[in-house]
């Protein structure tokens, strides 16, 4: 299907970009890769009044070390994240999820901002910023503010940034010795997660001293499997003892139900996927 | 000049099709751009099934580059109901189908309006501006429940949702028989509702000549010729004044088989406004307004010995026509009904369908078209008889299938078999699969009990294809024949143009038929070109579908080329001097018995009877020739196809671990073009029995209404397939072929389901519906345990 | 409208374009490069595949106007002086094809993939084409037409 008719602006620099925003009130989207906001125009979902064309403005990808954090641009690609040398050494996580995100071409536009930003609850990024901690930096005419990735992910399709702000970077602590696993279950390459599970592991002689799990399509919102962190905490990296935490990996969410799944399937999936990422994640079967 | 030395039938020609489709020189009905091409769009229904209040396009008009826009009332002169050309028995309900629907939609997706604008983008805003109101009436869904006396009408007028009833009983009568069974096993089976998917989506353009009344109508279809013929009855066009051209066209699968409303909406639209006309459906929107198959409820019933010998099958189905009877709606499912009985002998069949109106998206053909159905059904009861007998699947199998001496076999419903060796094709399959083996690893993993199970699934199955004989169809009540036309021109410079009236769509009817040619003429395969889907170039046609092409229009390439051989004797036997019979006629040159320098080729005979000189007296100056083929009997394909699949009992997901299949396609004209039809085929079968599915809301809304939705399997979602074949010809055509676009189809579905029941019987499942997805899985095998 | 400067297979295009105009109908209603098909409205059958800088994109899924500037390189493009690109050889010689439609798509991103990984496994295949939809060759004869366009032995 055809688009419906917008205004389009393609600010240079992010000033101008929110000062396009700002003027525009809520009538305005963000383009960046346009892998999400182009399929929802085609099928008419959306019919902003202006979009704006962030793609070309300098300085908004790429990887880089600031001390402990590593800063994401918000407009490097998927593709350049799977092979970007710093996230391959200090979260290795984000390499793996974004790897199993939609398909190669897809890949080559979209962007870890906008799937972000998009904030699908079955889109598998965001649950991996929620298990990294991740903080999100947006500038908007007051400047720059950084939001904790367990703030920014408000509801469906809905996030913290207002509609006169962009987001510029993602910063994510650097982790040493994590052992890390994205285990995705869909049901063709390219479908979204039925479930995902996005795990971080801290092992110390044996055991998981510490654990982050981050669940995908399990709510409104991406999710951490709390009392399965808790239950792993001090836990032997053995498969029982895994499985056991694992158990209580769906205990507060609500997930939706669809061709491919009850919320009763998918709670059942999260567990066993769970019992899976952690296991892979701890080094373990 | 003659060059064919080597013989072209069953050589793995590369395809002369390929060239212009790896480039990008392709002639889509969409590229087709025209001066002063106006675009059309269509509103469609929100809704399943409503009153329309209030149609009003007026504001549309206002847009920006639009020309026009029309309601259903506003283009109901001159445009009548769409046809159903298979009314399966005489007290058929046949409700009217406005093309636009005028007084109340029956399905999301129904047709409302049109607006008619400069361009694609132009057309689509304009849609936005159209008024409609709409009174909800409530939706008709549940097959069963639609027939109760009180059930909500799709057709008002007509009192009832009941299509039809077709029964058939054939044999003994299977209430005596079922008597004297040991056995009597009954199960229902789900045909879930699908969505074709051939990857261009439809298109049609029109455009008019105003001051002859002349139309061309290029569209991407199986069926320009039957297209043409209904389009004229529709619209009101004489036919002599239509010429309609399938150009490039992408696939289709049963889903370009068909006279849908956007062609005679067009032809109307291009007729009214005297100017040229487009028509491009998006994906989802194809999704609702292109047909669907399957839709299915069948419940069978089979009476068996104690020792495994079947005794009769009784089958009743409920399916799913959907709003509307289109081209062939009603007719699927009794193509489907000869072929429940399968390879197997049995005493008695009955069989009874009942037609149901639903306010869904028409069904029709997809391919196999009743057979999948079908061979779905008898294979998969076959494992659960065999589970009853306590004897291997194939084992069961191997007890009751027609041996390949018995050939050739009446059927038990009624069908003759002409040819098969099923034994010879199953031993093939069960020594490439390892059968032995990985029967003895899944006895290990089961008493291990490994949460990853194996499971092996068989299907042995044939098929009635090759439509058909007109006789035949005519005693269906079909209304057309199932003849088909070639005529071959031999060119003065040499060259062969054959013309042939099917209309492939991805099937390489160009180069298989030039090999066929090729061999008969004795000319080589680059001389030759065929000429196909343009009415005015291609006149006389029954198009492509049911596996028909090879056995029925190839066979009529075959017959043609054997008149224009026979013809260019008499040429050749006068230049020679000789008598016809003194000559021999091999690679394309006539020569004399004992004499072989008196000889002429072919082509010079083209260039003489060109020329005609110097021509026997009294013949008519041509060697040209012309076959119309109606085949005597169907053909009728089988093989055997083996999937072992792994299931995670966990997550509930299935994997394909292996899959073979050794087919019998009868005589093959090109491997490399079966072997791939056999892959796609296979493909499309597994995708039934793991992915896809046309998913309905209470409302009656499509819910997988896009392709992120509808999960059409891509590289990572299938396997490697291993593929072999035994050659057993058919009798009923000159060239021995049997038929290949549909087997794969057939054979799949039901090896992969019976894979996985197979694995996870042990666990105490017996059934999953169909698509098999981890949800459904996993839920089966709670069921099982609880 | 906006103006935008656009290299499609070697030749430079000026144009005034709405904003909204996706590239693939740029390419198809305005410049008549109709080779370049499309599939579907949600990204997903990657018909409509080119390359855009040195990347695959699906071209349904791309504004004309985020190509300003860009190079675009489609199926159209690739043979080089009348000789075809080895994948489309490939693509000919396996019968990777059966309808075509399909086929421009496959043929760009697996270039793509020779590209990046010029000797690639079968599941490396598989994996790269999995944005791409084929409703007729269930895959295995294109899985051997890459494998075979980037000079390895390939069962037949």
């Amino acid at each position: 299907m055809i688009p419906p008719a917008f205004e389009y602006a393609r600010p240079t620099s992010v000033d101008e970009a929110v000062r396009t925003l700002a003027e525009a009130g809520d009538e305005a989207k963000v383009l960046a890769g346009g892998q999400s906001l182009l399929p929802l125009l085609r099928l008419r979902l959306a019919f902003p009044e202006l979009v704006v064309d962030v793609g070309r403005i300098p300085g908004l990808s790429g990887v880089r070390e600031d001390g402990d954090t590593l800063v994401i641009g918000a407009l490097t690609t998927h593709h350049d994240v799977i092979r970007d040398p710093l996230v391959g050494r200090y979260t290795g996580l984000l390499a793996a999820a974004t790897r199993t995100v939609a398909d190669p071409a897809v890949r080559h536009r979209g962007t870890l901002g906008g799937s972000l930003a998009h904030a699908d609850p079955a889109g598998d990024l965001p649950a991996v910023a929620l298990a990294l901690d991740a903080e999100l930096v947006a500038v908007g005419p007051q400047g720059r503010r950084t939001i904790a990735a367990r703030e920014f992910f408000v509801d469906y399709l809905q996030t913290a940034l207002r509609p006169d702000e962009l987001l510029v970077e993602v910063r994510v602590p650097k982790r040493y010795g994590w052992g890390f696993h994205y285990e995705k279950f869909n049901r063709v390459a390219q479908a979204w997660a039925v479930v995902g599970v996005a795990a971080l592991v801290r092992r110390d002689n044996g055991h998981i001293a510490e654990a982050r799990i981050g669940l995908t399509n399990m709510g409104a919102t991406p999710l951490r499997a709390a009392a399965s962190e808790a239950a792993l905490a001090g836990a032997p990296a053995a498969a029982d003892a895994v499985a056991r935490a694992a158990a209580s990996a769906a205990e507060g969410t609500r997930p939706s139900s669809d061709p491919s799944g009850t919320p009763e399937y998918r709670a059942h999936l999260a567990r066993v996927l769970t019992r899976r990422a952690v296991l892979a994640a701890a080094g373990g079967e | 000049m003659t060059g064919a030395t080597e013989r072209e039938v069953g050589r793995a020609r590369l395809r002369k099709e390929d060239a212009r489709l790896v480039t990008g020189q392709t002639t889509w009905t969409d590229n087709i751009q025209v001066t002063g091409l106006l675009h059309l769009a269509i509103l469609r229904s929100p809704m399943a099934h409503a009153r329309v209040d209030r149609v009003d396009v007026s504001p549309a008009l206002e847009r920006p580059g639009v020309v026009a826009a029309f309601s259903g009332r506003d283009l109901a002169e001159g445009l009548g109901s769409l046809p159903c050309a298979w009314p399966v028995t005489e007290d058929i309900v046949l409700p009217d189908h406005p093309p636009l629907a005028v007084d109340e939609v029956r399905y999301a997706g129904d047709p409302v309006a049109v607006v008619v604008a400069r361009d694609r983008y132009a057309a689509a805003d304009a849609l936005e501006a159209i008024e409609v109101d709409y009174t909800p009436l409530p939706p008709v869904l549940d097959l069963e429940a639609s027939l109760a006396e009180d059930a909500p009408l799709v057709h008002a007028d007509k009192g009832t949702n009941r299509c039809y009833v077709w029964p058939l009983a054939t044999g003994e009568d299977y209430a005596s028989v079922k008597e004297r069974a040991d056995v009597v096993l009954k199960r229902r089976y789900l045909q879930q509702r699908l969505i074709p998917n051939a990857m261009e989506p439809r298109a049609v353009v029109v455009t008019p000549l105003p001051a002859s009344g002349e139309y061309t109508v290029y569209s991407a279809t199986q069926i320009p010729h039957i297209l043409r013929i209904m389009l004229a009855m529709v619209t009101g066009v004489p036919e002599h004044k239509l010429r309609v051209i399938a150009p490039d066209v992408g696939g289709g699968f049963g889903s370009k088989l068909q006279v849908y409303g956007e062609e005679a909406i067009a032809l109307t639209v291009a007729r009214r406004l005297g100017r040229p006309v487009k028509w491009t459906e998006s994906r989802s929107e194809g999704y609702l307004a292109t047909h669907h198959g399957r839709g299915m409820i069948q419940d069978v019933e089979i009476a068996a010995t104690r020792e495994g010998k079947l005794l009769g099958l009784k089958v009743d189905l409920l399916a799913d026509m959907g709003a509307y009877l289109m081209l062939v709606t009603p007719g699927v499912p009794i193509l489907g009904a000869f072929m429940y009985p399968g390879i197997y002998k049995m005493d008695a069949y009955d069989f009874t369908c009942t037609g149901v109106f639903t306010t869904r998206t028409p069904t029709d053909a997809y391919r196999g078209a009743g057979r999948p159905e079908a061979t779905y059904a008898i294979e998969r009861i076959m494992d659960e008889l065999a589970v009853e007998l306590d004897l291997d699947p194939v084992e069961l199998r191997r007890r009751n299938w027609i041996r390949h001496e018995e050939f050739p076999y009446p059927s038990v419903a009624g069908l003759t078999y002409d040819s098969g060796n099923y034994e010879a094709a199953t031993d093939k399959a069960l020594a490439l699969f390892g059968y032995d083996d990985l029967r003895a690893e899944q006895q290990k993993r089961n008493e291990r009990g490994d949460t990853v199970r194996l499971g092996i699934g068989v299907s042995t199955y044939t098929e009635m294809c090759g439509l058909a004989p007109s006789r035949v169809l005519g005693d269906l009540r079909y209304g057309a024949g199932g003849w088909e036309a070639a005529s071959i021109r031999m060119l003065p410079t040499g060259k062969v143009e054959v013309v042939t009236g099917t209309s492939p769509h991805g099937q390489g009817h160009v180069t298989s038929w030039s090999q066929i040619a090729a061999d008969v003429l004795g000319v080589s395969f680059d001389d030759v070109e065929v000429v196909h889907g343009d009415t005015k170039a291609a006149p006389q046609g029954m198009d492509t579908y049911g596996s028909r092409s090879l056995v029925v229009g190839g066979a009529a390439v075959h017959q043609a080329a054997v008149k224009v051989v026979a013809k260019a004797r008499k040429v050749a036997a006068h230049l020679l001097e000789a008598s016809e019979d003194d000559l021999e006629f091999a690679g394309g040159v006539f020569s004399v018995k004992g004499s072989p320098e008196a000889r002429t080729t072919i082509q010079e005979i083209a260039l003489a009877t060109f020329s005609s000189h110097d021509l026997p007296d009294g013949m008519e100056p041509t060697i040209n020739a012309e076959h119309v083929m109606d085949p005597e009997n169907f053909s009728y394909p089988h093989g055997t196809h083996l999937c072992a699949v792994e299931v995670d009992t966990e997550t509930g997901r299935t994997t394909i671990r292996s899959y073979v299949c050794v087919d019998d396609v009868g005589r093959v004209v090109n491997p490399l073009i079966v072997e791939g039809q056999v892959h796609g085929g296979i493909a499309q079968g597994i995708a039934q029995a793991l992915y896809e599915e046309a998913v309905y809301d209470d409302e009656g809304n499509l819910v997988s209404g896009t392709m992120a939705d509808y999960l059409v399997p891509s590289a990572v979602d299938l396997p490697d397939f291993v593929t072999d074949r035994t050659e057993t010809p058919a009798t009923s055509n000159p060239l021995g072929a049997k038929g290949v676009g549909e087997a794969g189809t057939i054979a799949a579905t039901p090896a992969v389901v019976n894979a996985i029941v197979d694995a996870l019987r042990p666990l105490g499942v017996t059934e999953v519906a169909m698509p098999c997805t981890p949800g459904r899985v996993w839920q089966a095998l709670k069921e099982a345990s609880a | 409208m906006t103006r935008i400067s656009v290299k499609v297979d070697g030749t430079t295009y000026e144009d005034e374009v709405e904003p909204r105009l996706l590239l693939v109908h740029y390419l198809r209603d305005r410049l008549g490069l109709t080779g370049t098909p499309v599939g579907c409205d949600t990204s997903n059958c990657g018909a409509c595949t080119v390359d855009l800088d040195g990347e695959t994109v699906k071209s349904c899924s791309v504004l004309a106007v985020q190509a300003d500037g860009s190079a675009v390189t489609t199926i159209q493009g690739l043979a080089q002086g009348g000789e075809w690109h080895p994948l489309q050889k490939a693509f000919h010689e396996r019968h990777a094809l059966q309808c075509g439609y399909c086929t421009p798509g496959m043929i760009m991103a697996a270039r793509d993939l020779l590209r990046e990984n010029p000797v690639p496994t079968p599941d490396e295949v598989r994996h790269a084409l999995e944005g791409n939809l084929c409703r007729c060759t269930g895959y295995q004869n294109i899985v051997r037409a890459v494998l075979a366009a980037s000079g390895q032995e390939v069962a037949s």
